[in-house]
């Protein structure tokens, strides 16, 4: 049930995100100055906020944006943690203490800060936000990554492969990997709402993206700000960001119910 | 147990002196000074605050320094209030942010373990599926969203609760950002909870006690749920941590006068100094709640057995 209500909402979301831009007839960024924090009507379908911008073209195109941010972080954190919670685990013994070690380290560092630093200081360049919030959230990853592929280092058909001679790269690509693929893709699922939503914090705060560039965040710190005015330019950024997170959340939820071997919810749910 | 918490301090000293260090370096990376105006300052004005400030020294010779007075418990001057130390400016945030998060972290376990304790008793029926989805959105939404809505309903719409302010901490003034800040930790612990609570349900000793014909709301009270929140205890360093040291978006928001916001402030304004001791606590605070959180988890189960240093996760 889960899945399939996680995956209704990601489906209507992305639909939206896709095609919706095709459909609208304003420029996002037109300031119509006749037609200030005006409700929702016929021309306007979502509204104009306070500046008398479009918030129906703002909302869709804020949200391709959003998304694009959590998917090409994601994929940054994830590819971190792969490889390193993979190589940890498949030494083994003092490497693998010590990768670990760092790990945990790491773990007691105040990186929310770290990342609010590094945007305050370096500007807030697009790709810099990729790896700031991708190296923020490698760790989880690294160690559910490791623990997996200490268990399939133990398997017969990983020492049958060393046996048959082929080398540890080899064996990691071509044994260990594949079969990681479950975990790291119920775990990647779970990673995306979360970079979207240290994005948004970040838009939050001023330290997202820069004007025009906006994103569900930025637009929602907009919204908040001229509330009693123009409720609508918060309702729907709002909207659109907290169903895109429930969606990822609950399809995350479910992949983890189904496929991790090490969910203990697994017998439990529906 | 002596032992356990002897050591664990003793780990924190290189883990807070790493957190310093890499701060400290971030900062002075970062392009731009404290005293950069619009306006240029004449050469020896410059020269005069950099000297106070001890800013004309080599950053190696400022590093040892600033490390030798946080040493003696002295934060330095704050570079922005002119005339506040650090440690008055955190002595100001830090009560106003504990005691937000205090009430916060109280609420989220009741309700947290309350609703946990419902959807497991009532597993995979409707109150389950209600509690869970609740759970669900609850995690999902971040709370710049919340807090306005809230704000929007409660404080302009009806007007039951003021819209912001502090008010020296006056009850009516901390309701809504207690409740905002404790909701996805609500949902968490609720989560937790469910989970655990099930796999303890199914377990011998509670089949015996039911057996033996004990009422089930006491099977659940004495014999379930002590034995199920033991996750729920690990789970309360992190989260208090997360609660106590102030919440940026809440404070901004809310208008609150707490620490939070002297982090982000701080390092927009190149605040060196304040940037630090904000991270000092930060940092100081999490070994101390994940110590906390170790020496009661011990008390409460006491198979545990205590792990080497490695517990210094956050």
């Amino acid at each position: 049930m889960k899945l399939k209500l996680g995956l209704a909402l990601l489906v209507l979301v992305l639909l939206m995100i896709g095609v919706g831009p095709w459909f609208g007839t304003q420029d996002p960024e037109t300031i119509h100055w006749d037609h200030m924090a005006a409700a929702p009507d016929a021309t306007f379908w979502l509204g104009t906020d306070v500046m008398g911008r479009d918030v129906y073209m703002r909302t869709l195109l804020g949200g391709q944006v959003s998304l694009l941010v959590g998917l090409l972080a994601s994929l940054v954190s994830v590819a971190i943690g792969v490889c390193y919670g993979m190589v940890a685990g498949f030494i083994g013994g003092k490497t693998d203490a010590l990768m670990m070690r760092l790990v945990d380290v790491l773990y007691a560092l105040p990186f929310l800060f770290l990342v609010i630093l590094l945007m305050v200081f370096f500007g807030q360049h697009l790709w810099l936000l990729f790896i700031a919030i991708g190296c923020y959230l490698w760790l989880d990853m690294a160690r559910i990554v490791r623990g997996q592929t200490l268990a399939l280092k133990a398997q017969p058909f990983v020492e049958a492969a060393g046996a048959m001679g082929q080398s540890p790269m080899t064996i990691l690509r071509r044994q260990i990997l594949p079969n990681l693929k479950g975990v790291v893709v119920v775990y990647a699922t779970l990673t995306i709402p979360q970079v979207i939503m240290i994005e948004s914090f970040l838009s939050f705060l001023g330290l997202g993206l820069q004007d025009p560039m906006t994103s569900w965040g930025a637009l929602v710190n907009e919204g908040a700000s001229h509330m009693e005015l123009a409720p609508w330019s918060l309702w729907f950024p709002a909207l659109f960001l907290s169903m895109t997170l429930v969606g990822f959340n609950l399809l995350g939820d479910g992949l983890r119910d189904r496929w991790d071997p090490t969910s203990q919810q697994r017998a439990s749910d529906s | 147990m002596v032992e356990l918490v002897v050591k664990r301090l003793l780990w924190g000293i290189p883990v807070l002196w790493l957190i310093l260090t890499l701060t400290f370096f971030l900062l002075r990376l970062a392009p731009g000074g404290p005293f950069d105006q619009d306006r240029e300052l004449s050469p020896a004005v410059e020269q005069l605050i950099a000297e106070k400030y001890q800013l004309d020294q080599s950053l190696p010779v400022q590093y040892a320094q600033y490390l030798k007075r946080v040493v003696s418990g002295d934060l330095g001057p704050s570079f922005q209030y002119a005339d506040l130390t650090v440690n008055q400016l955190i002595g100001l945030g830090l009560p106003v942010s504990l005691q937000i998060g205090f009430w916060a972290l109280l609420l989220a376990l009741l309700l947290g373990v309350a609703l946990g304790a419902v959807a497991a008793l009532y597993a995979n029926r409707w109150p389950d599926t209600v509690a869970m989805l609740t759970a669900v959105i609850g995690i999902s939404t971040p709370n710049f969203v919340i807090a306005p809505l809230l704000i929007l309903w409660l404080a302009v719409h009806w007007q039951w609760l003021p819209v912001g302010g502090w008010s020296g901490g006056e009850w009516r003034h901390l309701v809504l950002p207690v409740v905002t800040l404790s909701l996805p930790y609500i949902a968490a612990i609720a989560r937790l909870v469910r989970g655990s609570l099930l796999e303890i349900l199914s377990q011998p000793f509670i089949r015996t006690a039911q057996a033996k014909g004990v009422a089930p709301s006491r099977v659940l009270l004495y014999h379930a749920l002590r034995p199920a929140l033991l996750p729920v205890i690990s789970y309360l360093g992190p989260a208090a941590v997360g609660l106590m040291t102030g919440s940026v978006v809440i404070e901004q928001i809310f208008g609150i006068p707490g620490m939070g916001r002297f982090f982000v402030q701080g390092a927009l304004n190149r605040d060196y100094t304040l940037v630090l001791g904000v991270v000092l606590v930060v940092g100081v605070m999490m070994l101390l709640f994940n110590l906390l959180v170790d020496v009661l988890y011990r008390w409460v189960d006491p198979r545990t057995v205590p792990t080497d240093a490695a517990g210094a996760r956050g």
